[in-house]
């Protein structure tokens, strides 16, 4: 299947990209141009990065993106400490109930914290954290996902290397950090991208937990921004949308080989 | 397994010390990641299953009133147009998009001129906040002025409300969420297709067989695991999907486009019932742990065939 394609299907793989990359540069068009061509496609219309300024304008963007990346940052940090201490405990240590502990994390596979909104919104609000940004990272910081790639990865770390630094003197937590870490360094760069791309794009919990400006990440911005009774135009709401997926957009395209590979890696267990 | 009781040399009396230290260490390690998963998995499940059972009055104070919530959502026309509307939009949306990402991936994983630029076009929905695809989207199937209709325009068809109906609705967030979805399922089957063996395709190829041939003897059935894989997180998704419906239509017109999540959404937060929202949780949490068992189950049988 890998050989020589015939010019047909290779006239449809193209029609299909075109396809696909259809309503993104649909929004970049728009976004672009004066409001008059939003729908109207001449090559003569004017370009403008007016639509850009005037979202801008309206909504605190700044302070969206601002709380977005510390958003992010906060639970790829704070998954990355986490998921890296749980799976060297699975992957090196024997102890009862290791199996039973387990199989209670990867439950997290397929009942996620998106599926509990109800009774998660009643424990942050126990906590007084509502409208804050740790409230939207609280549930995610334990990444069962995490856990279980980094301990694939782990059982994979050849014994040698463990042994050699257990002879320089080095305790469970010198090995960890000296020997585990540095070899799992592509997991990480896999899970890195996964999990910031999907924070970035989340909305629902952030949306239900947030309800201000200093809480709020892009999405949920957005959102309230591109409400229809908001009153503002489409090419300022597609201006706005070009705003909040650019960043990923912009590192997806310089990083795709990582991406895709992360993806695969993420994906295939 | 453990390197701190495998390999050093401890006399055989200091062993149980030894598995005790290694128990500790280990839960000290797990200790940060287990309070994280009680407080917002664990102990949410449990608490979900006891809130359905009672319904909070308006001074506070819980009433047990056991299956009582149930029997309201059995008889509530919501819930089942909810879950019927699960069903046509996880039938619409997936077949499509797993064929769709399998003809993807065969081409991208081809020597065609252009590869990377088709993987990227193919991949890069995958990569954009839905709320973002909602807002480009509703943009097409604004009534009068968006692009379907400036294109129904050129044959002089008249506008439409294409989400206002609700004869169509469904039908345009399918086709979206196919856009969106298709890149990344053709991801798992890319990865697949890496890992067959060339030496097949050329055997039947010497043999004279026909591309075609090939494809549905040889490399459909053999990707037949990744399919199934697919399939089922794909329905595992359709459940969780539904930050679109807050933007494009609020489950509406009539509830045509409402989801289960959406549904528990509404009434936890809109309707502020969140005893019957636990009730409507734990459907969906029944449903995510039967796909679950299905998908391990089968995997560990993959994973035993290997």
């Amino acid at each position: 299947m890998r050989g020589r394609t015939h010019p047909v299907e290779a006239i449809a793989a193209w029609l299909l990209a075109l396809l696909w990359l259809a309503p993104l540069a649909y929004a970049f068009w728009s976004a672009l141009h004066p409001a008059a061509y939003a729908t109207s496609f001449s090559l003569s219309a004017p370009w403008t990065l007016e639509n850009f300024a005037r979202a801008w304008k309206q909504a605190p963007f700044a302070r969206y993106y601002l709380n977005t990346i510390v958003l992010v940052t906060l639970i790829l940090v704070g998954q990355l400490i986490l998921s890296t201490l749980a799976a060297y405990a699975f992957a090196r240590f024997k102890f009862r109930g290791s199996g039973v502990a387990f199989a209670l994390v990867l439950l997290q596979l397929m009942i996620m914290p998106d599926v509990l909104i109800v009774e998660n919104y009643r424990a942050i609000a126990k906590l007084g954290l509502l409208d804050t940004i740790p409230a939207i990272a609280l549930p995610y910081l334990a990444s069962a996902f995490g856990i279980f790639l980094l301990r694939q990865t782990f059982k994979s770390v050849p014994q040698e290397l463990v042994e050699a630094a257990r002879v320089e003197g080095a305790g469970p937590l010198g090995i960890l950090w000296r020997v585990y870490v540095p070899l799992a360094r592509p997991t990480y760069v896999a899970f890195g991208l996964v999990s910031v791309s999907y924070h970035w794009n989340n909305f629902l919990w952030p949306l239900i937990v947030t309800n201000s400006v200093e809480a709020r990440p892009l999405t949920v911005g957005l959102a309230v921004f591109g409400a229809p009774e908001t009153g503002v135009d489409w090419s300022v709401i597609t201006a706005a949308t070009v705003m909040t997926m650019a960043p990923l957009l912009a590192a997806f395209l310089l990083f795709q080989r990582q991406f895709v590979q992360s993806f695969m890696r993420a994906g295939i267990r | 397994m453990s390197d701190y009781a495998a390999s050093s040399p401890i006399a055989p009396r200091r062993a149980g010390s030894q598995a005790w230290w290694n128990a500790v260490n280990a839960w000290l390690l797990l200790l940060p990641a287990a309070v994280l998963l009680i407080a917002f998995t664990h102990f949410p499940i449990l608490a979900t299953i006891r809130h359905s059972l009672f319904i909070t009055r308006r001074n506070g104070t819980e009433v047990f009133v056991g299956l009582e919530s149930y029997q309201a959502m059995v008889a509530d026309p919501i819930f089942w147009r909810a879950l019927v509307n699960n069903f046509w939009f996880a039938l619409g949306t997936i077949p499509t998009s797993i064929a769709l990402a399998l003809v993807m991936a065969i081409w991208v994983n081809r020597n065609m001129r252009g590869r990377g630029f088709l993987r990227l076009a193919y991949f890069t929905p995958t990569v954009l906040p839905m709320i973002a695809v909602a807002n480009i989207w509703l943009f097409f199937y604004t009534p009068d002025y968006g692009l379907l209709d400036q294109l129904r325009g050129l044959f002089g068809l008249a506008g439409w409300n294409w989400l206002g109906d609700p004869s169509t609705v469904m039908g345009c967030l399918i086709v979206m969420v196919i856009w969106k979805e298709a890149g990344f399922f053709m991801i798992f089957y890319l990865a697949a297709l890496q890992q067959l063996s060339p030496d097949l395709d050329e055997a039947a190829a010497i043999e004279g067989a026909t591309r075609w041939y090939i494809f549905r003897r040889i490399t459909f059935p053999l990707l037949m695991p990744t399919t199934l894989f697919v399939a089922i997180n794909a329905v595992i998704n359709s459940f969780k999907l539904v930050d679109h419906l807050v933007i494009m239509t609020k489950g509406g017109p009539n509830n045509a486009s409402t989801l289960l999540l959406y549904y528990i959404y509404e009434v936890a937060f809109t309707f502020q019932d969140s005893s019957y929202a636990a009730t409507l949780t734990v459907v969906l949490l029944v449903l995510l742990s039967t796909l679950a068992l299905i998908k391990f189950g089968y995997l560990d049988r993959r994973i035993h065939y290997q």
